[in-house]
């Protein structure tokens, strides 16, 4: 079936009285984004659903990249014809035939927004409920759950008919809850965190720490890489990479090895925190999960949480590994994160760091370091990136090498 | 030049030479190395080995990359014994196998090891219920090839599988070295099969790579260990720009090979039209669904088929006895023997081998000079 338009309903916001202004605002240009590489699309939000004419593009191509984006309950693939009875009986059977003998209950759903069309809505709904009905044996009518629902919408410009409704990401639209840093490591939870965060429609930025050269340039590409697969969510994603060498190294030399990693945690909220008050970013949000790791204790987070009053939000904070790995699949970034290259957790890690360490040592064995200055060379060495979903950066040949095989 | 000994190999695609040449130049690092340059190199192996493993419809590890058919055999029969040696050492493989598969039976039997070598009937087919009454408590292998290199039978694979899918120890490998791009994997690799061997160099790829198809699970014991290569299983450096070409190679056999495999099989039917009209001529490969459409093998009474090679050659015409493999060391075919087919006879056999790059006028020209080649050996059949 050819498509020529596909229509958006829109999710959670629509119960959102006066904010909904902002909200179509922002899931328009969140759309908007996400279906840049379809420069023959045109959207039209309305009020209480968005349209978009697909002028001749793909529909299928449009719908995977459509179902990614929050803010969206569902939305229908639907086939605009002209204001003709005759079309209009031919075109819903089609659409049916096409769906039977899986289908076998179907039910006519007619809106009529051009009130000067001959027939009304109930009039509709039994023109074609009897026709089809007289020519696909086997297929009845149920008005309860039917397996399909042929939708059929008259408007001004013509008659839309659509006979699926696929469910979209649901939650917010990304941006309408503001800004935060996710402080991403390149492991399998902080993506994890970084996708729920969005859903609940908060823009994020992605502190990257890397630390040349004991990570290596891979371990860059793979957080980058990590960050193209969360963009298609929202459009596009500021990836900041925060040189991380030398902190790391004065630590390692200044602290006691039970509270390197608690001292080098302190300083990486530190920077996020500087990082999003520069950015206007309202909170942090992180991948961890209680008690998964020796940073990772209440314990650990009461020491490490010392150094800011902003909130962090831990969206997997009560997960298991396993409830964290399977949305790790379902978004498709666990093959990515269990490559293994070394990244800033791994290196330096003590054998055995204090699982429940001292709040006042870890302040006093980091009062020994002339944090200010080290935090204001990192920052100054900070480098930005706008991210898009197809970018690549982990396999940058693959044009060289799809065009040799 | 008409060129008909496309099983013995096939000449080198130009394309497949310039990927070649382009991953030798460009991508030359070790796969294995940390730099961006083994990097590199790596990319280009993993995205060589999955789109084999599209082409083929399996996971990209259950392909592992070897040095040809020969190996491939080698490694499926010895590291097969290897692996179940605690739980069976008898192997049952076909009486027309490659060499490559027969020979490593051989050895296996000398070191302790029982073979049973299925025959074949008159017309060149293992039949299932033979594979069936061979089968013991202590087998562990099944190995017959999809389409066999003398004369172009296709065993019956989906047959075999079906009686093997109630043995689910059995491994089974198929040699499928001569099927490729014949429009036949589907029948030559159902589901069951847990093992295939392949050759780059007879799908118009270099010489000296090729790859097994080896099914997640299955047990197969390393016979070349070294740095690690190949998950553990193939050591040695890979050959990254043999590799790349054979990907290539593979995915333009594969492209409309329905069509080739017509092709090829209208000339095959064109020159057995022709040979079974002359008189002291027998036909091994007639053109029936049961055969390749690429392998034409038959007899000329009298006249030994190197002799039959010889003369053709002075016409320019190059074909061969039934496998170059044996048509140096004077042996007769393993396979016509198999049949059964009287020594003098299977002696004068020769072989004609397809591909779709032939064409009719080479089948035309070949039906004008070949009178000439068979009449001068008229007198050793006493007309």
């Amino acid at each position: 079936m050819k498509y020529t338009e596909i229509t958006v309903r829109y999710g959670e916001l629509s119960t959102k009285g006066k904010n909904r202004r902002e909200f179509i605002g922002r899931l328009n240009g969140n759309v908007t984004k996400a279906l840049a590489a379809f420069p023959d699309l045109h959207i039209y939000p309305k009020r209480d659903r968005m349209h978009i004419a697909l002028n001749g593009t793909d529909s299928d191509a449009v719908i995977e990249k459509l179902s990614m984006v929050f803010g969206i309950q569902n939305f229908s693939p639907s086939l605009k014809i002209a204001k003709d009875v005759e079309t209009l009986k031919q075109t819903a059977l089609e659409m049916m035939q096409e769906l039977v003998p899986v289908a076998k209950t179907f039910k006519i759903d007619t809106r009529r927004s051009d009130h000067e069309f001959e027939l009304d809505t109930n009039q509709i709904n039994l023109l074609l409920g009897d026709y089809i009905y007289d020519h696909i044996p086997g297929l009845t009518a149920k008005m309860k759950h039917p397996d399909v629902t042929l939708r059929v919408e008259v408007r001004r410009d013509g008659i839309y008919l659509s006979s699926q409704t696929i469910k979209g990401a649901g939650g917010l639209p990304v941006g309408t809850a503001g800004k935060a840093m996710l402080m991403l490591s390149g492991g399998i939870d902080s993506p994890v965190a970084g996708y729920l965060a969005m859903k609940r429609g908060v823009e994020i930025e992605m502190v990257h720490f890397f630390s040349p050269p004991y990570t290596s340039e891979r371990a860059l590409a793979k957080a980058k890489q990590l960050t193209a697969k969360l963009a298609p969510y929202c459009g596009t994603i500021k990836f900041i990479e925060v040189p991380f060498t030398e902190i790391q190294e004065e630590v390692k030399r200044t602290v006691p090895e039970g509270y390197l990693m608690t001292v080098q945690r302190r300083f990486m909220l530190r920077l996020a925190v500087k990082l999003a008050e520069q950015r206007q970013g309202l909170a942090i949000f992180n991948g961890e999960s209680v008690g998964q790791v020796a940073s990772q204790t209440l314990e650990s987070m009461v020491a490490i949480n010392d150094v800011t009053s902003m909130p962090i939000i831990r969206p997997v904070a009560t997960m298991d590994k396993t409830e964290i790995i399977s949305i790790a699949e379902k978004i498709d970034t666990f093959d990515l994160s269990i490559l293994p290259f070394e990244d800033c957790c791994t290196i330096f890690a003590p054998p055995r760091p204090k699982t429940k360490p001292n709040l006042e040592k870890a302040r006093f064995y980091e009062s020994q370091l002339d944090g200010e200055a080290l935090m204001a060379r990192s920052l100054a060495g900070v480098k930005v990136t706008e991210i898009r979903s197809h970018d690549e950066f982990l396999t940058t040949d693959q044009i060289d090498i799809q065009s040799v095989l | 030049m008409i060129y008909f000994d496309n099983s013995a190999t096939t000449k080198i695609d130009p394309a497949v030479l310039q990927t070649y040449q382009t991953v030798a130049n460009e991508f030359w690092g070790n796969p294995s190395s940390l730099h961006h340059l083994g990097d590199r190199a790596l990319q280009m192996l993993q995205s060589a080995r999955q789109q084999i493993a599209d082409l083929v419809k399996c996971q990209p590890d259950e392909i592992y990359f070897t040095s040809g058919g020969t190996e491939g055999d080698n490694w499926v029969i010895k590291g097969t014994a290897l692996a179940k040696r605690e739980f069976g050492r008898h192997l049952i493989v076909s009486a027309i196998e490659h060499p490559a598969v027969l020979n490593s039976a051989r050895q296996l039997e000398k070191m302790g090891w029982e073979v049973t070598y299925l025959p074949v009937n008159k017309a060149g087919f293992v039949t299932p219920e033979s594979v069936a009454a061979a089968i013991r408590p202590d087998t562990v292998l099944v190995s017959v090839m999809a389409v066999n290199n003398e004369i172009g039978s296709i065993q019956p694979i989906e047959a075999i599988a079906k009686i093997l899918t109630q043995y689910p120890t059995i491994h089974f490998h198929v040699d499928a070295v001569q099927s490729v791009g014949k429009n036949l994997w589907s029948r030559v690799l159902p589901e069951r099969v847990d093992f295939a061997t392949f050759s780059a160099h007879k799908f118009h790829g270099p010489r000296g790579v090729g790859f097994i198809y080896a099914k997640r699970g299955r047990q197969l014991e390393t016979l070349i260990t070294g740095g690690g290569q190949e998950q553990d299983r193939r050591s040695g450096t890979e050959n990254t720009p043999a590799i790349a070409a054979m990907s290539k190679a593979l995915r333009l056999a594969l492209t409309d090979e329905a069509s080739k495999a017509a092709h090829e099989l209208a000339l095959k039917q064109k020159l057995v039209d022709f040979l079974s009209a002359l008189p002291d001529i027998t036909i091994f490969s007639p053109v029936t669904p049961d055969f390749a459409p690429h392998i034409l093998c038959f007899a000329l009474r009298g006249v030994r088929g190197e002799t039959t090679v010889h003369a053709s050659e002075a016409e320019d015409i190059y074909l061969s006895t039934t496998s170059a493999c044996s048509s140096r060391s004077g042996v007769e075919s393993g396979t016509l023997k198999a049949m059964q087919i009287p020594e003098k006879l299977a002696t004068s056999a020769v072989r004609i081998s397809l591909d779709d790059a032939n064409t009719e006028a080479e089948v035309e020209q070949f039906i004008k000079i070949f009178p000439k080649v068979y009449q001068r050996f008229q007198h050793m059949n006493g007309r």
